[in-house]
């Protein structure tokens, strides 16, 4: 850490200034690019910081040379030798040849990932038994087709060099069989007790296999308890549903049918087990095109900025504790009886109130309302009382049965088990899954109450903090190794099937349990499949219905039924009014990590946050005014305290967040020593407690000290031109074919002749930024896809992150709460590319389809593309970022796309290795590539369908249609470099008497018709052209 | 003060010239050699046969007995890659024919103990080349065309040095060594007199885009 004195502060005051006295509208990534400071100037002008590539390792470059000029000659003579011998080893027997595998052609296998404990439908590719890719199942009612960032990076956790390898008692290297016969005798005391002091501890359990052996084990052994604790749980989902109808219920949306929602800190857009599904059709309502002008409209109250209030069409920061103020008052206002209703907050306006009341009354049955995780019950009561009230329930939210094994509240259940603990009840804990010593609530101390446990058994992915301190260690087999089954957020089942051997030996939870019911050994494929046999739901043979669920990846006649429930009066009580002059200290899974489970993966840990774009290490996020009170810059390092206990976090403002609060995000600072999680973020479990789980009362204390943070928003930036085009529903619907706040189209002339292209296919793209709400589903995808590399912080500091698509993010407005915009950025594939012309090796020519080629083997490395590429989209591998030493990863790789070395450009090439497999079966089966055939990873991934491909060509294609929607836009058009892929303007939808959070701007006059392109307008867009 | 003589005489000055042209030649000369000699079928291992773990004579099987190459290689015409038969395929004809010949013992061994056996490759490409049967032999590119007469092998060898620039010879101007796809697979074919005419009309048949063929991305990505 450094003294915060060495970085140049930024000038909060000045940058409120500068907004408030900005023309028309002004689109920002960051506050340092307001305040104009040096780093920001540094990244506009250079692309890469200066010295970025020059070796500064801990040898200066001049000692390096010294010391490797002899290695390295003799190194480059290592390419003059002949070709490495490759072998090829076929299959013994030809029975997979035969039935289901044609070498070379990757298999799909329907599975379901359970990142979250609750089913995501996926197909999973296979390369000759290795998975390489994980995209959504489009017959699971939970994907769609589509899938979130945790279930296709679970690709990356199963290959992770870092899982547990070994069974282990104590420090001691053991076996599974030494683990099953030494334990033998402590269950057969066990079992003379009735399983008395036998506790189990999982996390939510949807296997329906599993719950029915954890009925056998409880049959077998009455005495013995499963406790269930998921850090991240719905504990307050439950409790709201038992205060409203006396019971247990799991809330099922259907924003289809919505024309109003109200979400209540509900950040339903990433973080619910349906995210998917629901962003889907939140986002079937917000496709406005020339024959549909109609559009759905979502109010946002929330506590940390999320993805969900960017996309909203009204957005209000709020304080967690300040938003049960606004349900009450919501609730009061459309006639819900015996609610109270406080003062509403100073921030909220009646105004606002007003609008949204009256949508909400107009839209009744099609309205919704909805509370987030982290709202306590009452709040979640009050949604179902006004959604009641409103008529919405059966139209738009239903009730049914919880679909998790035996609901129980989580916290209550981790209470029980350590008061057990600590009374010394406890014989012998099981713990599968789940990591409590790391993220239980600290006042519950679990890891030093472990001592006194006589055995604790931990089966997990990893050697973690828990196996750490527990007497037997067992690793776990990941779902892409083992037979399972799960359900889906509303109750679908699905079964898991394996794609490969456990890689490292590891043993499935029902492998583990079969020990405890006495039947060790017994396989993981037994127990699942004679599970489903019992349940007799196949009409004849059992077989076929088996291979029908495991071939479409739902079992047939499975779902929850719809539930009906009664509304109890007289839970809403009175609001107790959160104490004053203390900051309010916010807790949220960490959207890329979630809660600490994806600490060791590193797509996800580099993957920018949605809205602080900060990767690697969390930080303590404020809003601008908290800042300027307690005098706080980013990289600050601040002690957070909150009930005698605190955490040291660096502190970032993101725009947006609500004043006299902190958010910290869970999942880091992991003891754990993986190469991936060691040493990154703060802890924040640690200041988290049993009574306030979600938010607590506390202070901020500057150190004076500082910590970088890595973050990626003023990376690539293309400051000062109009990039993102939005406006609103009503000023579209003046003049649909010319929507007002469209840039007027130009005529441009090159000086270079036109492309010829002879094939029948130009590929195009279209992105929505109306439907893009910023998930980075589309940039874990790609890097799946393309074998890209991680980096690591050190270098992401350096600008030299390798995402081939990343997702900007600029803000509009009010710096306090501001608008937000996503806008995903990839190579665009210019038909006249500015990185073609300057290539000295021509290691970046066009094809006749349009698509920028970039040759790996012709690059020298010279960089003068990215230079000249307005739109920073290039990537070059400064180091060796891909590793070629461990083995497990080599398995992972896609075999259909290069793997780079060190020393070449990089960029998105439409994903040309699939455009080559569907045109080479096109032209094999002598037919033309149908529309939607050809589908990039990302646009697979995308949960809103934000991202179109196809032939421009082909007069049906979607793509084509969508380039012809007046809200079709080029970016940099002034340029004239013929981008193929195009954006679509951000629509929204406010309230016609609240003031439009996006103000219509006016482009002047349509400019001269002779306005050619002028020398400086083909320069590089950097402005400055030489370097 | 002391006149010195002259270390270097004038006529030096010719061997420091003749030396500096020299070196530059020889400079040159080494270069062409290290072209020459990387570009030569010895270092590329053109018509070295290959030494496999079993015995297999394509001679035999293919010349001899004339099996299809599409017997072993069976997802040649649907993947990028041919395919090395599974033991299974040896086995199926080996337990009735030479059941008991020591050539033949390998392919038990490995069926008996399903260890797989171990083919060296013959043709292997760079890494970031991406050839595809699937498309040549579905467009009239003959098997001999790049693995030349297999047939009369004994052991298997490359006849041709797989380089950019052979590729490209048939991509830019294919007509030249197209036969119907009926004829892919026959290794007693022969380009016939009006070969051009035949490689036009295929051309059309086929609907292969010449222009596109010379494209970066069709084998590099």
């Amino acid at each position: 850490m450094t003294t915060n004195s060495d970085n140049e502060r930024v000038d909060l005051a000045q940058i409120r200034e500068r907004l408030a006295g900005a023309k028309g509208q002004q689109y920002w990534r960051s506050l340092e690019e307001v305040a104009e400071t040096r780093e920001f100037q540094e990244f506009l002008h250079r692309e890469f910081p200066q010295g970025a590539a020059e070796w500064d390792d801990s040898l200066s470059r001049r000692t390096f040379l010294k010391i490797m000029g002899a290695s390295l000659a003799l190194a480059g003579l290592t390419s003059c030798r002949r070709q490495p011998v490759e072998r090829i080893a076929p299959y013994t027997n030809a029975k997979p040849e035969q039935e289901y595998l044609t070498p070379g052609i990757p298999a799909y296998y329907a599975s379901v990932a359970t990142p979250r404990g609750y089913a995501m439908g996926v197909l999973v590719e296979s390369h000759m038994g290795r998975p390489t890719f994980i995209s959504g199942n489009p017959e699971h009612p939970a994907s769609l087709g589509a899938a979130d960032v945790f279930t296709q990076a679970e690709l990356l956790t199963m290959y992770d060099p870092d899982r547990s390898q070994d069974v282990r008692q104590g420090d001691a290297v053991s076996s599974w069989d030494n683990f099953v016969n030494t334990i033998a005798p402590q269950l057969d005391e066990l079992r003379a007790a009735g399983g008395a002091g036998l506790r189990i501890l999982t996390q939510t359990v949807t296997s329906p296999t599993l719950a029915s052996q954890m009925q056998a084990l409880q049959e077998a052994l009455p005495s013995a308890q499963w406790h269930r604790y998921n850090p991240v749980g719905n504990d307050n989902v439950r409790q709201g549903a038992q205060l409203a109808f006396g019971e247990f219920t799991d809330n099922i949306y259907r924003f289809s049918q919505a024309n109003v929602i109200l979400s209540l800190d509900s950040n339903f857009l990433l973080n619910d087990p349906g995210s998917v599904r629901y962003a889907r059709e939140f986002m079937s309502r917000r496709r406005v095109r020339l024959d549909n002008l109609e559009m759905n409209r979502l109010y946002v109250v929330e506590s940390t900025p999320s993805i969900t209030g960017s996309v909203a069409d009204h957005r209000q920061p709020l304080r967690a504790s300040e938003i049960e103020a606004v349900a009450r008052v919501v609730a009061q206002r459309v006639g819900v009886a015996d609610v109270t209703a406080p003062e509403l907050p100073a921030a909220v306006s009646s105004e606002w109130i007003d609008a949204l009341v009256s949508d909400l009354q107009e839209n009744q049955g099609a309205g919704l309302v909805l509370a987030g995780d982290n709202q306590p019950p009452v709040v979640h009561a009050l949604a179902h009382a006004i959604n009641q009230q409103l008529g919405n329930v059966g139209t738009t939210v239903v009730y049914i049965e919880p679909v998790e094994a035996n609901p129980v509240n989580q916290t209550e259940s981790l209470r029980e088990l350590v008061t057990a603990m600590e009374a010394g009840e406890v014989q012998m804990l099981l713990i599968i899954g789940g990591n409590p010593v790391y993220d239980a609530p600290a006042d519950l101390d679990f890891g030093s109450k472990l001592a006194n446990v006589g055995t604790t058994i931990h089966q997990s992915l990893f050697f973690d903090e828990t196996s750490a301190t527990a007497t037997w260690h067992l690793p776990g087999a990941h779902f892409l190794e083992s037979w399972s089954d799960a359900l889906s957020f509303n109750g679908v089942a699905s079964i898991v099937q394996p794609i490969i051997e456990p890689l490292y030996g590891g043993k499935s939870a029902h492998e583990l349990l079969a020990v405890f019911l006495g039947q060790a050994g017994t396989s993981g494929y037994d127990i699942v499949r004679s599970y489903w046999q019992n349940q007799n739901l196949a009409e004849g043979n059992f077989e076929t219905f088996w291979n029908r669920a495991l071939r479409a990846g739902i079992v047939a006649g499975t779902g929850a039924t719809v539930k009906s429930v009664s509304l109890q009066g007289g839970f809403a009580g009175e609001m107790t009014a959160p104490p004053e002059g203390q900051i309010e200290i916010m807790f949220q899974p960490d959207p890329t990590i979630w809660d600490g489970r994806f600490a060791n993966n590193g797509w996800l840990q580099e993957l920018p946050d949605p809205l602080t774009k900060l990767t690697w290490d969390n930080a303590a996020l404020v809003g601008l005014r908290t800042a300027e009170t307690l005098g706080l810059n980013p990289n600050d390092v601040v002690e957070v305290r909150a009930g005698g206990t605190s955490v040291r976090a660096p502190v970032w403002i993101l725009e947006g967040h609500p004043d006299n609060a902190v958010t910290v995000y869970l999942g880091h600072g992991r003891a754990f020593t993986g190469r991936v999680s060691s040493g990154v973020g703060f802890n924040a479990y640690s200041i988290r407690t049993t009574d306030a789980p979600w938010f607590t009362y506390g202070e901020l204390r500057p150190t004076g000290e500082s910590y970088a943070l890595a973050c990626t928003q003023d990376h690539a930036t293309m400051a000062g031109r109009e990039l993102v085009v939005s406006g609103t529903l009503a000023s579209l619907r003046e003049d649909p074919e010319h929507p007002p706040f469209m840039p007027h189209g130009h005529e441009y002339h090159s000086i270079y002749p036109d492309y010829e292209y002879g094939g029948p296919r130009a590929w195009g793209m279209v992105v929505d930024l109306t439907a893009c709400i910023g998930c980075n589903a589309c940039t874990i995808a790609c890097q799946a896809e393309n074998n890209i590399p991680v980096v690591g912080k050190e270098q992401v500091l350096k600008a030299r992150e390798m995402h081939w698509l990343r997702i900007d993010r600029y803000y509009t407005g009010d710096p306090d709460n501001p608008t937000v915009h996503f806008q995903p950025m990839m190579c665009v594939h210019c038909e006249k590319a500015p990185c073609e012309v300057v290539c000295p090796v021509a290691a970046t020519v066009h094809d006749d389809e349009g698509i920028n080629n970039m040759v790996y083997n012709r690059c020298v490395g010279t960089r003068y593309c990215s230079n000249n590429c307005p739109y920073k989209v290039r990537r070059f591998n400064f180091l060796q970022y891909t590793d070629r030493q461990t083995e497990s990863l080599k398995l992972m790789r896609n075999p259909d796309v290069t793997v780079r070395n060190r020393g070449v450009m990089e960029k998105c090439t439409y994903c040309i290795q699939r455009i080559v497999a569907a045109r080479i079966q096109a032209n094999v089966e002598e037919r033309e590539i149908n529309d939607g055939e050809v589908q990039t990873a990302c646009q697979a991934a995308c949960p809103t369908r934000a991202i179109v491909f196809g032939n421009l060509n082909d007069p049906e294609s979607q793509v084509r249609k969508l380039k012809a929607e007046p809200l079709n836009y080029i970016m940099l058009e002034e340029l004239n470099i013929q981008p193929r892929t195009t954006w679509l303007a951000n629509v929204r939808n406010p309230h016609p008497t609240l003031a439009p959070l996006v103000p219509v701007e006016d482009h002047g006059p349509a400019p001269e018709e002779d306005h050619g392109t002028t020398p400086e307008e083909v320069a590089p867009a950097d402005g400055h052209g030489t370097e | 003060m002391e006149r010195r003589p002259q270390l270097f005489r004038p006529r030096i000055n010719k061997l420091a010239r003749v030396t500096i042209f020299v070196g530059a030649l020889i400079a040159v000369e080494l270069l062409l050699i290290m072209i020459v000699f990387f570009r030569s079928n010895f270092w590329r291992q053109v018509n070295i046969a290959i030494e496999q773990p079993v015995a297999f004579s394509h001679y035999a099987h293919a010349g001899v007995v004339g099996t299809d190459c599409r017997y072993c290689h069976t997802s040649v015409d649907q993947s990028h890659f041919a395919n090395i038969p599974p033991t299974e395929t040896c086995v199926t004809c080996h337990t009735q024919v030479k059941r008991d010949s020591p050539r033949v013992q390998p392919i038990w061994q490995s069926w008996e103990t399903g260890e797989p056996i171990l083919w060296q490759r013959v043709h292997d490409l760079p890494d970031f080349v991406y050839f595809n049967h699937n498309v040549h032999v579905n467009n009239g590119v003959g098997c001999t065309e790049c693995h030349g007469q297999v047939n009369e092998m004994e052991v298997v060898w490359k006849t041709e040095g797989l380089f950019m620039g052979w590729c490209l010879d048939c991509h830019r101007n294919p007509e030249q060594y197209l036969r119907p796809v009926e004829e892919v697979y026959n290794m007693e074919w022969q380009r016939p007199d009006d070969q051009l005419e035949l490689g036009q009309q295929l051309l059309t048949e086929y609907d292969i885009n010449v222009s596109r063929l010379s494209n970066c991305y069709i084998c590099h990505r």
